[in-house]
């Protein structure tokens, strides 16, 4: 991925950075200039916490050539209390018992590598939380 | 004075046993674990590496501070893995923990040292004054040859110390510093694998800087090691830092909490400041803590801290470095470690 | 607005086609057409295509069809809308002869995916790349989200999936033109290698070469051309979010849902006077979403449909006689206008070994990325 992109997404995979419209109040993550429920344009940056839960999942066993090496693993879309929902892998488990309704920590990991020399995408994936975990 | 208002660590969830290694290249278990004293050690996924895991870290030690992170004025990483040659993993951290742009950052490296490097130079300059708040991490995802000794023992994690002047978790009573040019173990540009000097990273590289690093700092403050309630020293495989303890005049009992290392491995530039995280997670108000570290190359650097009656109050908000090593992980068998280390060649 | 007919439509094979390149198989698509309507002149072409850039390196589409037909200077452009982009570029056709401006317009599709691209990075442009394909999901992948999440809500189990591959099948066998021609079994679906759980491999459509063409013209002029001719009689398009995330429910298709609402009102009609339809079934699990917010099965009861034999040939409505994307194959572009075609053979009674008997009114969907993009058009036998 070319660096001007990617360095302008960082502060939403970095820090899970939402925009709150200051018209409705709709949660927007990522952000964006227009609020998709009344089309304000006036936005709050605030972060997400770094919990969710599973709505829906997948395992994938044929993965895009730069996953190769990682599948099967697993993908969900997530929601965080604060009711923004995203797409996130989930990792450190069995992908199998990944399903919706599991509660999941966001970690920061490295999403992905372009090729052996280009630049180290981050972001963030699920981790289960065992209870009491 | 500073010293420790913050600390955090993280340690991977898959490991891989030292007879599983062991069983790959025709090697009794037995005699491998009585030899290095490691169980087993942590294995990176694909998605981890330094930046990941000091990040971990990092938002843990700030959990522990309570501070708000753009008060931080400077972040240090020391690691012998950073992910790039050239391009800091201090950056990718300082904005993923929400700090920046106005902070000074330094990607550090010596061997093993590395950690303890950054925590030292972190302290400095919060005692000068020039910033209010200073994070030195040390984290590593090194690597091991296929089939040599190290492979036993290289192992991924780190953890994370924020310095301050209020509020302190840890006093820091004295630091010392004993460097050579002594090349017991070294990496060239390109090289996948370090290189050691097999026995000569014992008595002349390892013990020889450890001992008088140890020796220094306690002739330097005036202490000896009945005085300390714990010690934690570089870790490259469970037997040297036990016989370093030892010489030392230090007991199984003041050892042992810092003693991570026969169930994560050694961490390179996280060994000693993850065990120093495992020390801090029980320590008492009052407890003396030694922390001497080891780099090839060679160096070490010691600290003496000591505990206030904040660090109770305060470490109960981020996970204790034993509920990393006790909690859920995955076992992997050689052949997937082998895949997740990248020592299978893949078309590109 | 006039009342626009198709009257005469060509298309390929489907299948892996390696003697032909992108512009052969268009040309063979647009000749047949052409032809089949005896014209040999054009206004205008819109080519349907979801990415030949990526595909072949080939952007500018337009004229190179119009220049490799015989016909440059003719007002041609490619039309995109992922894997919807045959049925908008059939809308588009439609507009313009409807709209007075054209008299003469050649919708086509084409696609070719098998000369060495990445086919599942490219197909995964369909979904968002900053937020989807960026953590590692793939199209399949998207899919297996909508059926985890429709199997959870409504019960539909993996057998339902399976079903719909196994009616597919059996209506393409009977397709010439299809890329397989065999049926398949329950069993063998539900053994084959798992793609995203629990999409499996003959639960996904295949990865296809193909093109496809119709000829439109104002209906008051299809004699010139032929004496049976097909009503448009309807056109609805419809968006929705790009990211699976941001839809109200996954589960719930409502690009399609507004499309065929929109369709619906131009037509006239309702989902009870549709007699037969083709249905963007990419994945098993799309068509069973599709059928529900066509109105053909009641929201949560999509999965029952081929099982019980509903949307199969005799059935109450038949679906995707063509054997769908599933068995026929899924040239990208190009499907939206080969479901048209399949609805003009269906409405002329040509449709031969697969004729839903008596059929008079037809309808295609077609879909783009996973469900974000939709098309619906409403088809009445002209004669």
């Amino acid at each position: 991925m070319p660096s001007p992109r990617y360095t302008r997404e960082i502060p939403g995979r970095y820090r899970l950075e939402a925009g709150r419209c200051s018209g409705c109040g709709k949660l927007v993550y990522p952000v964006r200039r227009v609020c998709p429920k009344c089309r304000g344009r006036e936005f709050e940056t605030t972060q997400l916490s770094r919990r969710a839960k599973v709505v829906t999942s997948t395992v994938i066993h044929v993965p895009p050539s730069d996953f190769q090496m990682q599948s099967p693993y697993a993908v969900a879309i997530v929601e965080t209390p604060e009711g923004a929902r995203m797409m996130a892998q989930v990792v450190d488990c069995d992908p199998n018992q990944v399903l919706p309704g599991m509660e999941v920590a966001l970690e920061f990991r490295l999403l992905k590598r372009e090729g052996r020399a280009g630049i180290l995408c981050y972001g963030h994936k699920g981790v289960p939380i065992t209870p009491g975990g | 004075m500073a010293g420790i208002v913050g600390y955090g660590a993280f340690v991977p969830r898959n490991r891989i046993k030292s007879e599983e290694i062991a069983r790959q290249w025709g090697k009794d278990p037995a005699v491998i674990q009585r030899g290095l004293l490691l169980k087993e050690k942590s294995v990176p996924g694909f998605d981890e590496d330094t930046i990941t895991i000091s990040v971990a870290a990092a938002r843990a030690a700030i959990d522990r501070a309570g501070i708000d992170p753009m008060r931080i004025g400077a972040l240090y990483i020391g690691s012998e893995s950073h992910p790039y040659a050239v391009k800091p993993s201090g950056t990718v951290v300082a904005e993923a923990i929400g700090t920046g742009p106005e902070i000074h950052i330094a990607d550090f490296e010596f061997a093993c040292k590395a950690g303890t490097e950054a925590m030292f130079v972190a302290l400095g300059l919060v005692e000068s004054g020039r910033v209010d708040y200073a994070m030195g991490i040390g984290a590593d995802t090194s690597q091991g040859a296929p089939d040599d000794a190290l492979e036993f023992s290289a192992s991924a994690g780190g953890a994370a110390f924020l310095f301050g002047r209020d509020n302190l978790l840890v006093d820091v009573l004295e630091t010392y510093s004993y460097t050579t040019d002594t090349a017991d173990f070294w990496r060239r540009e390109g090289e996948f694998y370090p290189r050691h000097g097999g026995r000569f990273t014992g008595e002349p590289a390892y013990f020889k800087h450890v001992l008088a690093s140890a020796r220094g700092i306690l002739e330097k403050a005036n202490l000896k090691a009945s005085d300390f309630r714990y010690a934690v020293f570089h870790m490259p495989n469970g037997k040297f830092p036990l016989s370093a303890g030892k010489t030392l005049g230090f007991k199984q009992e003041q050892l042992e909490t810092g003693w991570v290392v026969p169930q994560m491995g050694n961490t390179y530039s996280g060994s000693s400041p993850t065990g120093l995280a495992a020390i801090l997670d029980i320590a008492d108000p009052g407890d003396l803590i030694l922390i001497t570290s080891f780099g090839s190359g060679a160096g070490s650097d010691s600290f003496v801290l000591k505990a206030t009656d904040l660090l109770p109050q305060q470490r109960g908000r981020a996970p204790t470095v034993q509920s990393m090593l006790q909690g859920p992980r995955r076992y992997l068998t050689y052949g997937e470690y082998a895949k997740y280390r990248e020592k299978l060649i893949v078309n590109d | 607005m006039r009342e626009v007919a198709i009257v005469g439509a060509g298309m390929t094979r489907f299948g892996e086609l390696w003697k032909y390149s992108l512009r052969d198989l268009f040309v063979e698509a647009a000749r047949g057409a052409l032809e089949s309507a005896g014209a040999d002149r054009l206004d205008s072409i819109y080519v349907g295509n979801m990415s030949g850039g990526q595909f072949v390196g080939q952007e500018h589409l337009g004229p190179l069809c119009a220049d490799h037909l015989g016909m440059a200077g003719v007002a041609a452009a490619r039309v995109e809308s992922a894997c919807a982009s045959g049925g908008v570029a059939l809308r588009l056709a439609y507009l313009d002869v409807a709209s007075g401006a054209s008299d003469l317009v050649l919708a086509a599709g084409v696609e070719k995916m098998n000369d060495g691209a990445d086919v599942t990075a490219v197909l995964a442009t369909a979904s968002d790349q900053e937020n989807e394909v960026y953590h590692g999901i793939t199209f399949p992948g998207l899919y297996a989200m909508i059926a985890r999440a429709h199997m959870a809500a409504f019960g539909t189990t993996e057998e339902d999936l399976a079903w719909v591959s196994v009616k597919n099948h059996r209506h393409g066998a009977k397709n010439p033109n299809a890329q397989f021609r065999r049926e398949v079994t329950v069993e063998e679906v539900m053994a084959s290698s798992p793609v995203a759980a629990p999409l499996r491999l003959l639960h996904c459509s295949p990865v296809t070469d193909g093109a496809a063409a119709v000829l439109l013209c104002p209906l008051s002029e299809a004699k010139k051309y032929t004496d049976r001719p097909v009503k448009i009689r309807g056109s609805g398009f419809a968006t929705s979010t790009l990211t699976l995330a941001d839809r109200e429910n996954p589960a719930v298709l409502d690009a399609v849902q507004l499309a065929a609402e929109r369709a619906y009102k131009a037509a006239g009609v309702g989902p009870k006077d549709i007699q037969v339809a083709e249905v963007h079934d990419c994945f098993s699990i799309a068509e069973i979403c599709c059928i529900e917010a066509l109105g053909f099965a009641d929201r949560g009861r999509g999965g029952q449909a081929a099982r019980s034999g509903m949307t199969a040939l005799g059935g109450k409505i038949p679906v995707n006689t063509s054997g769908g994307l599933k068995s026929k194959g899924h040239p990208v572009g190009t499907t939206g206008v080969a479901q048209a075609i399949e609805i003009f053979e269906q409405l002329r009674g040509d449709a031969g070994e697969r004729q839903a008997n008596g059929a008079r009114i037809g309808l295609t969907q077609n879909m783009g990325g996973s469900g974000a993009s939709s098309v619906v058009h409403i088809y009445e036998r002209g004669f």
